[in-house]
């Protein structure tokens, strides 16, 4: 900015410009971030689960999704994967998960107890478990491998005990596993 | 003058003392779980300290260092006694019961819940009690803030209300309303069910309602900062505030727009719905343009102190400058922080960047370098600044001033760089133990042994501040004069009625709460069996 010399009033609106300016190029950036989230949601397909469903965390290991039995990965007719898991203080079960690679995974899960949350190392799929709620996730993995699996939320004092873990194995010997029927998992391999 | 420098001495002692004590526990706990450290035995430990370090320093030390500056905005900017010192002296006691009471449960492992309460976990109830009376102490301030400036506009009728107090009352309206999401949530969710008159809780709910006070409550934080940029920066630097109106704006903005965004923090939860996480995402980015604008104001302020320095040149006169200066210094280091954790914010309120960062340790980098960093480094400059004329003796070490204005700053650079980074790597958050030995985890190890070095030298730089205030106790006696702010270059003698009043935006802000949160929080309370067996923790 410059003073100038024939009295304050130009100076003035000098400065009352600029200033708007700048107002302007603050509300631009802020519309067109707003905007891009909103078109990375919809063209990427990147959103939060749509609906909210709940279940009640004292009864799940009774009857229903989340049954003992039910947990773990399962090839559906449609070619794509389901994995239903559950946390609790202080593992997950299954703890170690086996999925193919290059395939539309769904991953359903809930917590037993407290809240805890999924994060698979790596890569960008992260949820939280909310207790009375079921978390839906949709995932791909593109590359075979081991993936690390903490609890990312403080469930008391054994948390820092709570890792997983997520195989991601080749399609076809996902396929040759998944023939005998029932549910998959990588625990105790 | 100020009146009633005690009142103001004994929040900012107290804030301080406190600051000190969380500031240890910070720097033992990034300590303990680097590869520096060796396995803690007990790791309940770490979530005790854990707890008291985040209660201490998200709910304790900023409140009271926003109501010690509250109290000295007041007599010195509307140049009149302060109405109610008794209730300011009953608040700060009730500050200091809450905060006794909290913190022993908490030490002795009974609430080993975090600052966050996360329920099902259910702590003592005399944590969150304890809780409850520090933010019904600082209510005590809101209303004696809004009580002090009605007493000053009877007074002055159509006078332009000074933009220190103006906003001063703005940060003070906002954090009575924020705060009352969490009090929500302690009196009607967890409270009953931690004394035993319940055993079950949503927790989903809790953490709508958590979310509720999670992000305005920085935005409560963030307005001492803000104050100081705008009226005490320019007048100690030599230079005079670009607009006022502008900050007027800023100000109002924070005020309306901090409010009705919380639920980004619940992006990745199961008991929200996709459409309202996206309308908080889009008001998310809103709240950067009060900063956005602020950014332009200060420096355009700091500019004209530097041309009436004989600064020239389109960035000649940046040299210019009064760098010997602490609250210049403090200004600079305040802005990189800022500058680098407002990107970071960026970040977190998009979904589908937040997706890769959620829960881990870059969010604790974030919010480090925000908070830790760019808003605390000012509450020094505040304290240094206001320090004169609460004690009538000089400051006079100013070398000793920059040297811990200098290593806050490359304390929390080195402590929140590599923090972010590991969060990148998908390290996550609250964990007491790392097992660096897993060939998946060691390459983080250097990572965390940096911001481990980092906490050391900000636990230095906070010691060397307390010695500094200390020694400032008894230095030699010097009346410092009036206390001032910084003047407008048109300071304004009238300004319009909505930039000068608080009532329309108060009302907005609960408008904007009540649609953004009202459908939400409505559907989740009625939703049947969502309500899920407590967790009792540390009960033996």
């Amino acid at each position: 900015m410059s003073v100038q010399e024939d009295g304050g009033h130009r100076g003035t609106e000098i400065a009352a410009r600029t200033e708007r300016r700048w107002a302007t190029i603050s509300v631009i950036i802020i519309v067109a971030m707003a905007l891009l989230a909103a078109f990375a949601g919809i063209h990427r397909a990147t959103m939060p689960q749509p609906r909210v469903e709940t279940t009640d965390p004292s009864r799940l290991h009774l009857s229903g999704e989340f049954a003992e039995s039910n947990l773990g990965s399962v090839l559906e007719a449609n070619g794509a994967v389901t994995v239903r898991a559950i946390g609790q203080q202080y593992s997950f079960t299954p703890a170690c998960i086996v999925v193919p690679a290059e395939t539309p995974i769904t991953l359903r899960a809930t917590s037993a107890d407290v809240v805890h949350g999924i994060l698979v190392q790596g890569t960008n799929i992260n949820t939280m478990l909310v207790p009375g709620y079921i978390s839906e996730q949709l995932m791909r993995f593109e590359k075979t491998g081991d993936y690390l699996m903490p609890c990312q939320e403080f469930c008391s004092f054994g948390h820092e005990g709570m890792w997983g873990k997520v195989r991601v194995i080749d399609q076809a010997k996902f396929a040759e596993l998944a023939k005998s029927g029932g549910r998959l998992s990588c625990v105790g391999q | 003058m100020l009146a009633n420098r005690k009142l103001i001495l004994a929040h900012f002692w107290l804030a301080f003392a406190v600051f000190g004590v969380a500031l240890m526990l910070g720097a033992w706990q990034m300590f303990i779980r680097s590869p520096l450290g060796t396995w803690l035995s007990n790791p309940e430990l770490y979530y005790r300290s854990l707890t008291a370090h985040g209660t201490v320093m998200g709910y304790v030390f900023p409140t009271l260092v926003a109501m010690g500056f509250g109290y000295a905005i007041s007599e010195s900017a509307l140049e009149q006694r302060l109405v109610g010192v008794r209730w300011g002296w009953a608040g700060l006691w009730l500050i200091v019961i809450g905060s006794i009471m909290a913190v022993i449960p908490v030490a002795l492992g009974r609430a080993s819940v975090l600052y966050t309460f996360y329920p099902p976990l259910i702590g003592s109830p005399f944590y969150y009690i304890g809780v409850v009376l520090v933010v019904v102490g600082s209510w005590i301030w809101v209303a004696l803030m809004s009580i002090n400036l009605r007493v000053w506009r009877r007074a002055n009728p159509g006078k332009a209300v000074p933009l220190a107090m103006f906003a001063n009352v703005a940060g003070s309206y906002l954090w009575a309303w924020t705060a009352l999401g969490a009090a929500l949530e302690l009196l009607l969710q967890i409270i009953p069910v931690s004394v035993g008159l319940k055993a079950t809780i949503d927790a989903g709910l809790a953490r709508v309602f958590f979310s509720w006070t999670l992000h305005a409550i920085v935005y409560f934080w963030l307005m001492p900062t803000y104050i100081a940029y705008y009226t005490i920066v320019p007048r100690a630097i030599g230079g005079r505030v670009y607009s006022d109106t502008m900050a007027r704006i800023s100000f109002i903005l924070f005020l309306v727009v901090a409010m009705p965004i919380g639920m980004h923090h619940t992006f990745a939860d199961p008991q929200v719905g996709a459409g309202f996480k996206f309308i908080h995402s889009a008001f998310t980015a809103l709240v950067a343009l009060p900063t956005l604008l602020t950014v332009f104001t200060i420096c355009a302020s700091v500019e004209i102190a530097a041309r009436l320095r004989g600064g020239r040149g389109m960035f000649g006169w940046i040299r210019a400058l009064p760098w010997d200066n602490p609250m210049m210094l403090a200004l600079a280091f305040s802005f990189v922080m800022l500058g680098f954790g407002g990107a970071g914010g960026l970040i977190n309120m998009s979904y589908q960047l937040d997706s890769s960062i959620h829960n881990t340790q870059w969010i604790t980098g974030h919010f480090h370098l925000i908070f830790g960093g760019a808003i605390v480094i000012m509450y020094f400059a505040i304290a240094y600044d206001l320090w004169p004329h609460l004690t009538g003796r000089e400051l006079v070490d100013l070398r000793l001033i920059r040297t811990q204005l200098w290593l806050w700053f490359v304390g929390m650079i080195v402590t929140t760089f590599p923090w972010h980074w590991v969060g990148i790597l998908g390290m996550p958050r609250r964990m007491a133990y790392f097992d660096f030995g897993d060939p998946a985890i060691a390459p983080q190890a250097l990572s965390v042994t940096f911001s481990a070095i980092g906490g050391f030298i900000l636990l230095t730089s906070g010691i060397l501040f307390l010695v500094i205030l200390a020694r400032g106790m008894r230095s030699p006696a010097a009346e410092a004069g009036a206390y001032r702010f910084s003047l407008a270059v048109h300071q304004p003698t009238t300004v319009p009625l909505a930039l000068n009043t608080h009532a329309l935006w108060v009302a907005l802000m609960i408008a904007l709460t009540i649609t953004n949160y009202g459908y939400p929080i409505l559907t989740l309370a009625m939703t049947e069996g969502t309500s899920v067996p407590a967790v009792y923790v540390g009960a033996q």
